[in-house]
């Protein structure tokens, strides 16, 4: 019976990335691509967008669901890479010194998000998306009238013609930094290298989550995420341990958004970072987490899955419409599609549990009263 | 045991504005002994309980008078944790763990052991909160904590597959495992569990006591109070009426003392009741009828209602009288066989209720019942407008549907006439009116249906001593003229005694049995207690 049960809730949990499993493998032989190719594309993607996925367990696990503000962390990253590259730093080095500069930014974000997400308790996910927006705009103010105006910078190329305002791409110094440092070809002649010392920051990462959740600030952060009424009663700081996590979730996506960058070696200045909460939230539900309950495995299946479908999708659909475009309007509507999908589903978890436990109070009622009759009757 | 004894009350007394609801109590509490504290919905149990445990309420609300000794010493809890250090525990009714904890996480919760590691030591001072919570022992502390109350749990499985009982088990052990508890206070811990899981708690309180640990067992369960405690102590009206030790008193001793309020002044409403004809014709009949609402469950009603009668249900706070009309409204979700004149009745459904006469006046006056902002026509016709076309204009043969406002003044002003409803007008929003006028809009709407059912709850709260009986007179003429079969919710067993032709009484989420209104006032008590003493009929 419990492991019918098990095996139920098992199957609805993985029923988005088998419906994942499901396209990538229909629309591998369309695409025609060598095993190779996907090889390289797959682990590049995985190595680019992991981290970013990772910085969203946090939030999950405090019952905040999928923190959107994430995006506030990477401003902060775009933020220190702009002025690391200004001041002529390069390479691993320069990376580094753009981290140490975005974190405090990232924990002020962090924390401010942390705070307006408290007032907005229970639609912490509309108001991290809208909250994303507004700084958004703040963002841009200070990329495109403080840089090269009020704040002087010393490299020319990065300001526009007019004398202030960063370029909207910034070809980044220290692209591949990460990438490069330690690298070896996975089989010589495949060009499919390993990113060692990407791949141990992700570790690190993990690692990191996995070790947070044992700490006293972690379990309590579990306990909170559970039920704010109980551990409020149980003297914890609600509030405060709810502020920590987003803190904790912008930070790690700041670092997140650094190793995204050297990836790509481009910088989309004014927009860059939009996008970077739908896509993260998107890969970290197509791998079958939900706005409740997320874990590493869910991470790393999600972008494995997610991204392996744009890679593959728009050259199927151009095999079937003869359009390529077609697969850049996939993307898009997939991931709103997959969000979406995820919140129906996850209120309609809800709504069973709720009536589950309405049915088992019924039973319990039942063989109470049974009980009780026996009992006078005897 | 002649030393100074754990708890002394002294001549505790409080009043809320002016309102007095304890008063004078004393009474004293030795190490291990456990008392029995019974009485009915606001005798004053729950707010003697917070003054013991320095409940926010009590501070916040002038304090209270009189004295409160542990140890023989004179102590004033300002917050709940003042408490917790002087050894007391409170488990309260509702639950408060976590699901998806385990029942060794639950009991250590918010008090969990942690050691040292590289990151939280690199913090220093500021790194405790990065310490490793130390899983081995909570376990073994929770385990042992169950051990002393006599209980085997799995402590690695999750709570949220628990049942009910075992979950009070964790409250109970997440108190005693607290180091410095001498005192625990046990708010109706029985009244979520079946009768063995039940007795499994008896037998681990007197465990606890042996171990010396006090306690105060809250129960509305008389024959358990009997089982456990060492001494029983009654309330009523805020006094304590009775305490004795266990050997000189008995269930009926207690029950009549828990109502015993002037009994005489019965009589006479008895009387002229057994010369009213009820028709043996059933018009309302519920069979395993449940409704789940949050608080007021019912899970098993057979009750028959007769045509024209006043049928009173009667029961304390939480045994589910006020499921009853909610459920058959379609307020809370229900279900079950009920049948209205011999036809099954649809469930879950408002409108098919309203539209088969049915009416319903509810206990949440301000909430469901009324529209506070609106003028007193509009709440009185409200329903009216979608259901009978009431106060409605016709235009194009009912293609277009426009109010008509002179109607609705109309009928307003004759129900304002009728009930005697002291306002400016018609147009006065309902807002401003006393609670007995509001409550009297509340039945102009009702009346306005012209229901064959009249479904009341707590037709009497919050309203003073003169409008209820305005309230109950409007209510018996109602019946008398329209023949209307009249079901009434009160937590005021007078009041039912006074109107009805019969009383059911609800204990535990089921009838527990039928009175006729001249029975004696212990009889109720018993069958609200969950004691059945034969088949009654009425």
């Amino acid at each position: 019976m419990d492991l019918l049960k098990d095996k139920k809730q098992f199957l609805r949990n993985m029923s988005v990335p088998l419906l994942f499993i499901v396209i990538i493998s229909v629309g591998i032989p369309l695409s025609k691509y060598t095993g190779v190719y996907l090889l390289r594309e797959g682990l590049t993607r995985l190595v680019r967008n992991s981290f970013l996925v990772i910085s969203l367990l946090i939030p999950v696990m405090a019952g905040m669901g999928i923190n959107f503000a994430i995006t506030l962390g990477a401003m902060a990253g775009q933020i220190g890479i702009i002025f690391s590259q200004d001041w002529g730093l390069t390479g691993v080095g320069g990376l580094f010194v753009a981290m140490a500069l975005a974190t405090p930014i990232a924990i002020l974000l962090g924390a401010f998000a942390g705070h307006v997400l408290n007032k907005a308790r229970g639609r912490e996910m509309i108001t991290s998306m809208i909250l994303s927006f507004l700084i958004s705009g703040f963002y841009q103010f200070f990329m495109l009238f403080f840089c090269g105006g009020v704040i002087k910078f010393h490299d020319p190329n990065l300001i526009l013609s007019r004398g202030y305002g960063v370029i909207s791409t910034v070809t980044l110094k220290a692209g591949r930094a990460f990438d490069d440092f330690i690298k070896f070809e996975l089989w010589p002649g495949t060009g499919i290298y390993v990113p060692v010392f990407t791949i141990f920051l992700i570790f690190l990462a993990c690692l990191f989550t996995v070790w947070f959740r044992k700490t006293k600030l972690g379990h309590d952060m579990s306990s909170v995420g559970q039920d704010q009424r109980v551990s409020n009663d149980a003297g914890m700081a609600v509030d405060h341990i709810r502020v920590q996590s987003i803190v904790i979730s912008t930070v790690m996506a700041c670092y997140g958004q650094i190793i995204y960058l050297q990836n790509i070696g481009t910088m989309n200045t004014t927009y860059g970072a939009d996008q970077v909460s739908l896509f993260a939230a998107a890969a970290l539900l197509v791998g079958g987490a939900s706005v409740s309950r997320a874990s590493l495995p869910n991470v790393f299946i999600g972008v494995l899955l997610f991204h392996m479908m744009f890679i593959v999708m728009p050259v199927a659909g151009k095999t079937l419409t003869g359009n390529a475009m077609i697969g850049e309007y996939f993307r898009s509507f997939i991931s709103y599609g997959v969000v979406a999908l995820a919140l129906i589903m996850h209120s309609w978890a809800r709504n069973r549990d709720l009536a589950d436990s309405r049915k088992q109070m019924r039973k319990d009622n039942d063989d109470k009263s049974k009980e009780l009759k026996a009992k006078v009757n005897a | 045991m002649n030393d100074e004894p754990l708890l002394e009350m002294r001549n505790v007394g409080k009043d809320f504005d002016g309102n007095v609801v304890l008063k004078d109590i004393s009474f004293t509490l030795r190490k291990g002994q456990i008392l029995g504290l019974c009485g009915e919905n606001g005798a004053g149990k729950s707010t003697l309980m917070n003054i013991l445990f320095g409940m926010d309420v009590i501070r916040e609300t002038g304090g209270y008078t009189g004295e409160v000794l542990i140890d023989g010493e004179k102590v004033e809890f300002k917050k709940p944790l003042d408490a917790l250090y002087a050894g007391i525990g409170m488990v309260h009714q509702e639950f408060s763990l976590i699901p998806g904890f385990s029942v060794a996480e639950n009991i250590m919760l918010n008090r969990e052991p942690s050691k040292g590691n590289v990151i939280s030591k690199i913090f220093g001072k500021h790194g405790k909160k990065l310490e490793t919570v130390d899983m081995e022992q909570i376990r073994s502390t929770a385990e042992s904590a169950l051990s002393k109350m006599g209980v085997e749990l799995e402590v690695e499985s999750p709570v949220s597959e628990m049942p009910v009982g075992h979950k009070q088990f964790i409250e109970i052990a997440r108190e005693i495992s607290k180091i410095k508890t001498r005192l625990l206070i046990l708010d109706e811990p029985t009244a979520v569990l079946t009768e063995s899981e039940a007795d499994i708690l008896l037998q681990s309180m007197k465990k606890l006591s042996e171990n010396g640990i006090a306690i105060i067992f809250i129960s509305h369960r008389l024959r358990e109070i009997l089982e456990v405690c060492d001494k029983v102590l009654v309330m009523r009206d805020g006094l304590v009426v009775d305490e004795k030790d266990k050997e000189e008193t008995n269930i009926l001793e207690i029950a009549r003392k828990m109502v015993g309020r002037n009994v005489e002044s019965m009589e006479d409403f008895s009387n002229n009741k057994s010369k009213r004809q009820i028709s043996d014709e059933v018009i309302l009949s519920m069979k395993n009828f449940w409704v789940d609402m949050p608080g007021e469950a019912v899970r098993n009603v057979n009750l028959d209602v007769h045509k024209g009668e006043i049928l009173g249900i009667a029961g304390l706070a939480g045994q589910g009288k006020l499921g009853i009309p909610n459920g058959l409204m379609g307020i809370y979700e229900a279900g079950g066989e009920v049948l209205y004149k011999g036809q099954p009745f649809s469930l879950n459904n408002t409108k098919y209720a309203l539209e088969h006469g049915f009416a319903f006046v509810s206990e949440d006056r301000r909430g469901v019942g009324l529209l506070l902002d609106e003028p007193i026509s509009w709440n009185i016709l409200f329903n009216a407008l979608q259901i009978k076309d009431l106060g409605i204009r016709s235009v194009l043969g009912g293609l277009f549907k426009f109010r008509d406002d002179k109607a609705m003044d109309k009928i307003a002003r004759d129900y304002i006439e009728k009930l005697k409803i002291r306002c400016t007008g018609p147009g006065q929003k309902v807002r401003n009116l006393s609670g007995g006028n509001q409550q009297k809009i509340c039945l102009s709407k009702a009346f306005c249906l012209d229901p064959e059912i009249l479904l009341i709850s707590e037709p009497t709260r919050g309203i003073d001593v003169g409008a209820k009986e305005l309230v109950l007179e409007a209510l018996r003429k109602y019946n008398s003229e329209n023949g209307t079969t009249i079901v009434i919710v009160s937590s005021e067993l007078e009041e039912l005694r006074s109107i009805s032709d019969r009383i059911a009484v609800t204990c535990e989420g089921e009838i527990f049995g039928v009175l006729p209104p001249q029975a004696k006032p212990e009889d109720f008590a018993l069958l609200m207690s969950g004691e059945k003493m034969g088949e009654v009929s009425a």
